[in-house]
């Protein structure tokens, strides 16, 4: 290396830029490199967080195992769709425990875009040409695909503690988790677009992550909840996450729930287009500048 | 006090074409008013350097520019055409070095460069060569697969340097990019963007509030409370005012409040 009395290499003076003003023209192509760059920054930097992966195995596989194996002695799931016979209740909480890793992840990621709007990674990304929508979307569908490797890697490890589907359902289960992972991500982001502050994200995610997994048929049959309380029932079957859950369970076993598939294309699409035009930069910036 | 950058003429005028022109902006954070009427021009070719107090209204201005910010009333032309707030166009040609350091510091310095190219459509070929072009121009090629982290203040600076010059952008903003470095890696960074105004014809905004980064010939304009104060060269301004350097100039500033 060449000492640091100054900067510039007088042997590569000769390369030139052009200064001019250009006309931005990508094409397909270009988005498509944008689309590409953005989901390799996400898998460089999920690769380089071990602990990330870790962690968002251990919380489903603790409910899998040791929560699950405490509750089938209490818990009986009777014969109902997609299941041909009776069950056992680690079973019956795979799915749910697949929608509530897409769910973490889908927070983390936009607690991560909360810390780059601070921070300013995502100023990088605010300011190149591409729509901001695209980029936005492009974030979304990235993150949802970091989630992956973590739902097989749960799916393995599930094989061994008497969950198994059939093959099909592993291929089937994937557009319907990238499906649900992009809604979460969506719903997140939509969230995060109203906190100013990163400090305030914990405590909203509290009012969003617990709700929405606890009043969802992740742990326990609606018709349990039904049971339970036509209040109660109401509001779990409003909740996305039950949908999400039941699309996931449904495609695990290589059957369709139309139903589910309709809501939870519905949600995307909408709390899409909510996250893109609330997702405000300047909440970042103007931080602590208006007394 | 009254603004004397409206009336001041400048030989900018005659050696630089206006690459960016600032009419009426206003810019206000709640009831704090940001920006005030600014009227301000970005000359091609040129280290234009944008001085000014903390609080003065630089980062607010660099932000409008960036398109982060969207401008509240004023006009915005861009080699005399009106841009929107984020239009592509306008976006692709522009280089930006934040305040604070944007680059992934899990990453390599290739890493981050790549991501950026992406970002901007370049194809994996022609990243390659840009990124080669950039860091070999800043001494950095050696580092190209070195994480971030392990970099020093002023090799992150130069990195950010290249990032934003990656898609060869007309012209680059720098937020008080020299902020926590040591005097002679200042001189180092300044002195290399002025040779590349100079080689190339690239255009820089320079924000600071430190005087002694500003040469003679670069056009200057001095920000206070929102509003222009001063405009016009370096050395012309010091001539004009009867100072012996900018300093005094915002000494004078301070001291009229």
């Amino acid at each position: 290396m060449m000492p640091d009395s100054t900067i510039l290499n007088p042997a590569a003076s000769e390369h030139k830029t052009s200064p001019l003003f250009r006309p931005y023209n990508p094409g397909i192509a270009g988005y498509w490199r944008t689309f590409a760059g953005i989901t390799q920054r996400e898998f460089l930097r999920f690769v380089q967080q071990r602990s990330r992966f870790l962690s968002a195995l251990i919380r489903p596989l603790l409910w899998l195992i040791v929560f699950a194996a405490g509750f089938r002695a209490v818990l009986g799931v009777s014969i109902m769709p997609p299941y041909g016979t009776y069950i056992t209740y680690q079973v019956y909480i795979a799915p749910g425990l697949v929608a509530m890793i897409i769910l973490f992840n889908a927070m983390q990621s936009a607690l991560s875009m909360v810390y780059d709007r601070e921070m300013g990674s995502m100023k990088v990304l605010l300011t190149c040409p591409q729509p901001r929508g695209f980029l936005l979307f492009s974030k979304l569908l990235a993150n949802a695909l970091v989630a992956l490797p973590q739902i097989y890697a749960f799916l393995l490890i599930a094989y061994f503690v008497d969950v198994d589907p059939p093959f099909i359902g592993y291929l089937a289960v994937l557009p319907a988790c990238l499906l649900v992972a992009i809604m979460l991500g969506a719903i997140g982001l939509f969230i995060s677009s109203f906190i100013r502050q990163l400090e305030n994200f914990a405590g909203v995610m509290n009012f969003v992550i617990f709700p929405m997994f606890f009043l969802s048929s992740a742990l326990y049959p609606l018709w349990k909840m039904q049971e339970a309380g036509p209040i109660l029932y109401a509001i779990c079957n409003a909740n996305p996450f039950t949908h999400a859950v039941e699309l996931i369970r449904f495609s695990l076993y290589g059957e369709l729930d139309l139903q589910s598939l309709l809501l939870v294309c519905s949600i995307t699409i909408g709390f899409l287009f909510l996250a893109i035009i609330s997702f405000d930069p300047q909440k970042g910036l103007s931080k602590g500048k208006k007394s | 006090m009254n603004s004397r950058a409206d009336t001041l003429t400048s030989e900018c005028q005659n050696t630089h074409q206006v690459l960016l022109n600032i009419q009426g902006l206003n810019f206000q954070y709640g009831a704090l008013n940001a920006l005030t009427g600014l009227n301000y021009q970005i000359y091609s070719g040129a280290f234009n350097a944008l001085l000014g107090a903390n609080g003065a209204g630089k980062s607010t201005l660099f932000n409008l520019l960036a398109g982060l910010l969207k401008p509240q009333q004023g006009e915005l032309h861009f080699q005399g055409q009106p841009i929107r707030h984020l239009n592509a166009d306008y976006l692709a040609n522009l280089g930006i070095v934040f305040q604070q350091s944007t680059l992934d510091m899990d990453l390599s310095v290739g890493q981050n460069l790549h991501y950026h190219a992406s970002l901007h459509g370049l194809s994996r070929k022609q990243a390659k060569q840009r990124i080669e072009e950039e860091l070999t121009r800043l001494n950095l090629l050696d580092r190209i697969k070195d994480p971030v982290r392990t970099l020093n203040g002023g090799h992150k600076r130069r990195v950010e340097i290249a990032r934003a010059l990656l898609h060869q952008p007309a012209f680059l903003m720098l937020d008080e990019a020299t902020v926590g470095l040591d005097l002679s890696t200042r001189q180092q960074l300044t002195d290399y963007l002025h040779q590349r105004c100079q080689d190339d014809g690239l255009t820089v905004l320079w924000t600071t509030h430190l005087i002694e980064e500003i040469q003679p010939q670069d056009p200057v304009l001095i920000l206070y409370k929102g509003e222009a104060k001063y405009s016009g060269l370096s050395a012309e301004l010091i001539q004009q005012q009867g100072v012996t350097e900018l300093k005094q100039l915002i000494q004078q500033l301070t001291r009229a409040e």
